[in-house]
Formats: C-alpha cells, structure tokens, sequence
C-alpha cells in the first residue's frame, strides 16, 4: 500500500459520519488531528456551513462547544483518546449547562499501535468519558459508524446530553508509524 | 494602575445588547456589581475555558458582539487560545483581560504576569487585530466604542491594583443562565 498511513482516506465511514452532521445541522467543529480523522476533518473544513476550528489543546473544545450552544448552533469535536485526558476538567461546563455535544474519538494504545506510551490513556479514555458524565458508545465495525452516529447526534441534540463515540483502533486500521 | 471596578464599570456603561461572558474569579464580581443582566455569562469552572467560550458564541452570532471579561490567571491557564483565536480572525470578539499578577481569589498567590510575562504582546503575537494597553482610567471611555463597533478580534490588557472591593456573587445557575441568555439573544430557548 502506499499511503499505508492514511488508510483511513479510503474508507468512507468519515463522509457517512460528515453526513450525518449535516442531517443533524451541527455548525461548529473544534477538532485537535489525528491520523484516523484525516478525511473527516478534511470534508467539514470544505463545508462552507461548518465552521471548524483547529485546537491548540483538546481542553479547549468544551467552552467552544458551550459558546456556539449560547449562540443557537449545534456543534462537536473530534479528538483522539489521548485529548480526552486534556478536557476533564473543561467537561465540566458542559454538564453545569447542558450543553449538548458529540464527541468523536479515534482510539489510541489498543490495537496495533507502534508506540505503547498511548496505551495508559487509551486504556482510561472510556471510563474517563463515562465520570465526565458522558453517554459512550463504542464502534467495531464501519457499518455501525452511521447508526450509531445517528443515535448519539439524536440523544445529544434533543436531549441535551454529552454524547462520545470510540472509534476502534481496529477498525481504523491505523498502520504502524501512524499518529 | 487602574481600579478594576471602576474600569469594568466604564467598559459596561450603555451597553446595550452586549453579550458579556465572565471567567472564574474576581472578573465575575466586578462585571455582577454593574448589575445582573440576562446576556451575562458567568462561568464558574472550567478555569481557562472563557476566551473559548467567547469564540464559540461570535462564530455563532456574527450579528451580535462579544465580549469577555476576565483575569490573568484565566488567560494564561489556556494561552493557545489565543493562538486558537488569532487563527479564526473574530471580527466580532472582544476580550478583556483584568491583570492584577496574582489570583486574588485563592490568597493573592502572584502570577506569571507579575515576573515578566506580557498577555498584550503575547495577544499581539497571535495575531490580535487591535491590543490595547490603557494605563488611564479616561482611557476607558475611549475603548468602550471599541466593545461595540471596533474590528476584531480585540485584546484589551488592563493592568489593575489589588484595591479591595466587595465580592458581588451572581447567580450560579448555569442551566438557567443558559436559558435566559438565549431568550434575551432573541434565540427560542431552543436547547
């Protein structure tokens, strides 16, 4: 293969979760890269209705999150697991305010990863976004990114909640050297 | 020096439909002694989140202004966001920074701003379209016009004295100020 590292170009699971923003009208997305969330990151910053913005640390996603609520927009992050320890303590506006949000997470640490120092966060990220007070649902396999997606925009925009989804590692097919 | 309340009570005269967010701290008491107003946001954790909350709000409302008002100590536990900030370019986006060099609310421990650090060069290197510096209190009157119609993104770095005032506490609600604020927004309250 020849772009081994950016597998994740070819998939399309990133349009069909793209798709699903646009469904549920999501406006603002803050994101910190990762290498599994190329293509996505690529697709809402061409959309001339999201306005994405680039993190210098995942912490700073929950207040964005909250602005764009006190303003009326629906908005959510994508990160991978190690940002998540970044945001704790910065959840906690969400939660103080209702403020809806889906999260989006590549996993890091767990499958095939050339560099175990990710493994310690990777290993926290799920029990640390349920203590934040997040609904987590993890995805295996690419067919369930779309309903899955669908389901936590649907909980976190009409109910109010803070909504994460783990992207599995495995199902990423993060190719050793990848970050 | 410049006596913080007195500065904040000056930024906020006729201030008509400002949306005002306020950061963890003593920022929150002096924009609360001006009054309780439903297009105030006091946000009472996450320290370091509020110059992000203000983004969040201008990308939102490109019609509306914005303001944030808070302390040192808030600015320099998030500095990336004024990277963050600089990158997007907010024309619409004020923030104030009350710089007293210590954190006054937890036993006036100093600040990295007291040993040298400058948040208005650090402001202007992140590509802040105006940073003001106001060492007068008149001064005030001339950057509140600034709050209202001024190209941003604004950086406003108010060095202020230690001179005691009365802690005002406003409401603690966020869910409700969430509300309240999208309601005065001219927003349903839609979330």
């Amino acid at each position: 293969m020849a772009d081994a590292h950016h597998s994740s170009e070819h998939a399309d699971w990133p349009d069909r979760i793209h798709a699903v923003f646009k469904k549920y009208n999501v406006r603002q997305l803050g994101h910190v890269p990762d290498t599994g969330h190329t293509r996505l990151i690529a697709l809402c910053a061409q959309d001339n209705e999201i306005k994405d913005v680039v993190l210098t640390s995942e912490a700073e996603g929950p207040g964005l999150v909250l602005g764009a609520t006190l303003g009326g927009e629906r908005a959510a992050l994508l990160m991978q697991s190690s940002g998540v320890g970044n945001c704790i303590n910065t959840f906690s506006v969400l939660q103080n305010c209702a403020a809806p949000v889906v999260l989006i997470v590549t996993m890091r640490g767990e499958f095939n990863d050339f560099n175990p120092w990710q493994r310690p966060m990777g290993k926290i990220t799920e029990e640390t976004l349920k203590l934040c007070g997040f609904h987590v649902y993890r995805v295996d396999e690419e067919k369930d990114v779309e309903p899955v997606a669908a389901a936590a925009c649907d909980m976190a925009y009409n109910g109010n909640f803070q909504v994460a989804i783990l992207l599995s590692q495995r199902m990423i097919n993060r190719m050793p050297g990848a970050h | 020096m410049l006596d913080r309340r007195e500065f904040v009570a000056r930024l906020l005269k006729d201030r008509g439909d400002l949306m005002v967010l306020t950061g963890l701290g003593t920022a929150t008491f002096d924009v609360a002694s001006q009054g309780d107003n439903p297009l105030n946001f006091y946000i009472w954790s996450g320290m370091g989140c509020t110059a992000m909350v203000g983004l969040g709000l201008a990308l939102a409302r490109p019609d509306r202004r914005v303001v944030v008002i808070t302390g040192d100590g808030d600015v320099l536990m998030a500095l990336g966001s004024l990277a963050t900030i600089g990158a997007k370019q907010p024309k619409n986006l004020s923030i104030v920074c009350i710089d007293n060099a210590v954190y006054a609310a937890t036993g006036m421990q100093p600040t990295a701003t007291g040993a040298g650090c400058d948040l208005a060069a650090t402001a202007r290197a992140c590509g802040f379209k105006q940073v003001m510096a106001p060492t007068d209190i008149a001064e005030a009157d001339t950057l509140r016009p600034l709050l209202h119609s001024g190209p941003g993104p604004l950086f406003i770095h108010a060095r202020v004295s230690n001179a005691k005032h009365e802690r005002v506490i406003p409401t603690r609600d966020g869910y409700g100020m969430k509300h309240r604020f999208l309601e005065a927004s001219g927003l349903k309250a839609m979330f």
